[in-house]
């Protein structure tokens, strides 16, 4: 395996760096609102021409050895490039919502296209990560572009506080899963993702256990799974939105992608030794999601609460195990980044006359009357997010069940399914108070095209008409957990 | 004679206390910082243990590797409570409740 063959698979992350690095360069002659803007739509060009380098990836299904860059520390596989390309889709809405938000605070600047293309390259290590090294290199690098994200209004309280808050348990997170790496290294002898496998084949030893609890509590945290979810709802509502739907979307996607790998490939021949645990905290975050939505007040944390009940959700097929699991959470990922940028970008349009932000759900009532769209769009993401049956959100929670049951996991199910329902309250309590309350006409404030672009995309994603990807986001993701896991 | 035992009991109690003291802790955010920074050395002081005691490199690799993202990290967090401070006045742990429920 040669040194240029090497770089020609870390190509996105290569371009990432470098287009991060010269933008940041060109941030710092930036004197003006259009400067910024130019450089956000550079950023997105970088994502869209990295979307173009993996995508052949993803669709010819590559696995084996020759897809291992510098001897085995990174697989830029099938599975990578799925995850990277539902991380480009997120990141690139995060870029072009921003301009919009930020502006009308004048607190745009430059340096929000390069972090977030710094996170992006972070996140493309973690997916594609297939050693301990390289999975804690792209955790940091994603890690600290993301607390600098989070206190990006740093003349507002509240996005101070939440950079703060992620800051100081993102760093327990890291330090609890880098002591868990270090537990794993000693007990094993090695880093490497398929050397962890083999030396643990014969059997788990109390340090090795110890070093693979501590691994799946740091990644928890990571993902915001109960019970190492406390930080969510904070974060989500304290940093700007747009910030939130980066937060919500893409470093998940990233994290769950490097649980799997972690989970199904370095401990995938032990899944005795984490199975409980992903059971218990799916179980868990159904359910502290789901009751923890109801007294919500701001729409934000609101859907805070719904990421971690969909976190439970995905950790489900996770639960089972086995390749139709993996694969169902492939396919349920894409449609939830799908809802997840579709909730946060009508949460963007909710603007009163002076087209400030408006966050309350009480001011959203009657929302219907005069706004007909967006409520209709508002309403259909409510119900996907609850999973109820024409809307695509069913169907990513349908195959996730499927996979649970067949893995013999019916206790599971049925209490996911059951805990499900009390989440759809939530998720209607908002459909209810948008068209059947009186109207306080607070919404009257008018947005931009991008946003009502991206918008009517993930409606039309989320839609029945979504069923139409099935087979397409089903192959995709078959091929992708087949690379995982080394199938012949 | 010392053994592996040893240095992974001195490095767990490390992590704990650096653990207990981002949880107990009810002064001081800095002192949060330092916590943060107890975890990573007990982390370091066990792959060094670990790295030289299966007389295999990785380790103290990885404990590099660690010490320069502990540095980031440190120039990031501190940067977060100077913008913190400057909105609130205060890095009192109890004050930093503008979020609750």
């Amino acid at each position: 395996m040669d040194w240029s063959h090497s770089l020609r698979l870390v190509a996105p992350e290569e371009l990432l760096s470098v287009a991060s690095l010269v933008l940041l360069l060109g941030a710092a002659w930036a004197r003006c609102a259009r400067d910024a803007r130019a450089i956000t739509w550079l950023a997105v060009a970088t994502l869209a021409a990295c979307a173009v380098m993996v995508a052949p990836t993803a669709f010819t299904a590559a696995r084996g050895p020759e897809v291992l860059a510098f001897g085995g520390l990174f697989a830029a596989d099938a599975f990578a490039a799925y995850a990277k390309l539902l991380i480009y889709a997120a990141a690139g809405a995060s870029l072009l919502v921003a301009p919009a938000f930020f502006e009308k605070l004048r607190a745009y600047r430059p340096e929000y296209p390069v972090l977030v293309l710094l996170a992006v390259a972070g996140m493309g290590i973690m997916v594609s990560a297939t050693n301990l090294l390289t999975l804690y290199i792209g955790l940091e690098l994603n890690s600290l572009a993301a607390y600098v994200l989070a206190a990006f209004l740093k003349d507002d309280d509240r996005s101070a506080e939440a950079g703060l808050k992620y800051f100081v348990l993102g760093a327990l997170a890291s330090g609890i899963l880098l002591f868990g790496m270090s537990l794993t290294y000693g007990f094993t002898g090695t880093t490497s993702f398929t050397g962890i496998a083999a030396a643990l084949q014969g059997g788990v030893s109390t340090g090795a256990l110890f070093g693979v609890t501590f691994v799946m509590a740091g990644l928890a945290f990571k993902i915001s799974a109960v019970p190492f979810h406390m930080w969510t709802p904070d974060v989500y509502e304290g940093a700007p939105t747009p910030v939130t739907l980066f937060f919500a979307s893409a470093p998940k996607v990233a994290a769950l992608a490097l649980t799997m790998r972690v989970t199904l490939d370095a401990f995938g021949s032990q899944v005795a030794a984490w199975q409980q645990i992903v059971i218990v905290a799916a179980l868990a975050s159904i359910v502290v999601g789901a009751l923890g939505a109801i007294g919500q007040t701001n729409i934000k944390r609101l859907l805070a609460y719904s990421s971690i009940n969909n976190v439970g959700f995905l950790l489900i097929g996770l639960a089972a195990a086995t390749p139709a699991g993996a694969a169902g959470m492939l396919v349920y990922l894409a449609i939830y980044v799908a809802m997840t940028v579709g909730g946060f970008v009508a949460v963007l349009m909710l603007k009163d006359a002076a087209g400030n932000q408006v966050e309350q759900i009480a001011d959203i009532a009657g929302l219907s009357s005069h706004r007909k769209v967006l409520s209709a769009c508002l309403a259909m993401i409510m119900f996907s997010l609850a999973g109820i049956p024409p809307l695509f959100g069913f169907w990513g929670k349908f195959v996730v069940f499927q996979a649970a049951v067949d893995a013999g996991l019916l206790p599971l199910a049925v209490i996911g399914i059951a805990a499900s329902v009390i989440g759809a309250f939530y998720y209607l309590k908002v459909v209810k108070v948008m068209y059947f309350d009186e109207p306080v006409m607070k919404v009257t404030g008018q947005s931009n095209w991008i946003h009502q672009a991206l918008l009517a995309a993930s409606a039309l994603f989320i839609s029945p008409a979504g069923y139409l990807l099935t087979k397409c986001l089903g192959g995709l993701a078959a091929a992708a957990v087949a690379a995982l896991l080394h199938a012949a | 004679m010392i053994g592996i035992e040893h240095y992974v009991i001195v490095s767990s109690v490390l992590f704990v206390l650096g653990v207990l003291g981002i949880f107990l802790n009810r002064k001081n955010v800095i002192v949060i910082l330092m916590a943060i920074e107890l975890i990573l050395l007990a982390v370091n002081l066990n792959l060094v243990a670990f790295s030289s005691f299966l007389h295999d490199l990785t380790g103290q690799i990885f404990a590099m590797f660690v010490l320069t993202v502990a540095a980031g990290e440190a120039a990031v967090g501190l940067a977060i409570l100077v913008i913190y401070f400057r909105d609130r006045g205060t890095i009192a742990v109890d004050d930093v409740n503008q979020m609750k429920g």
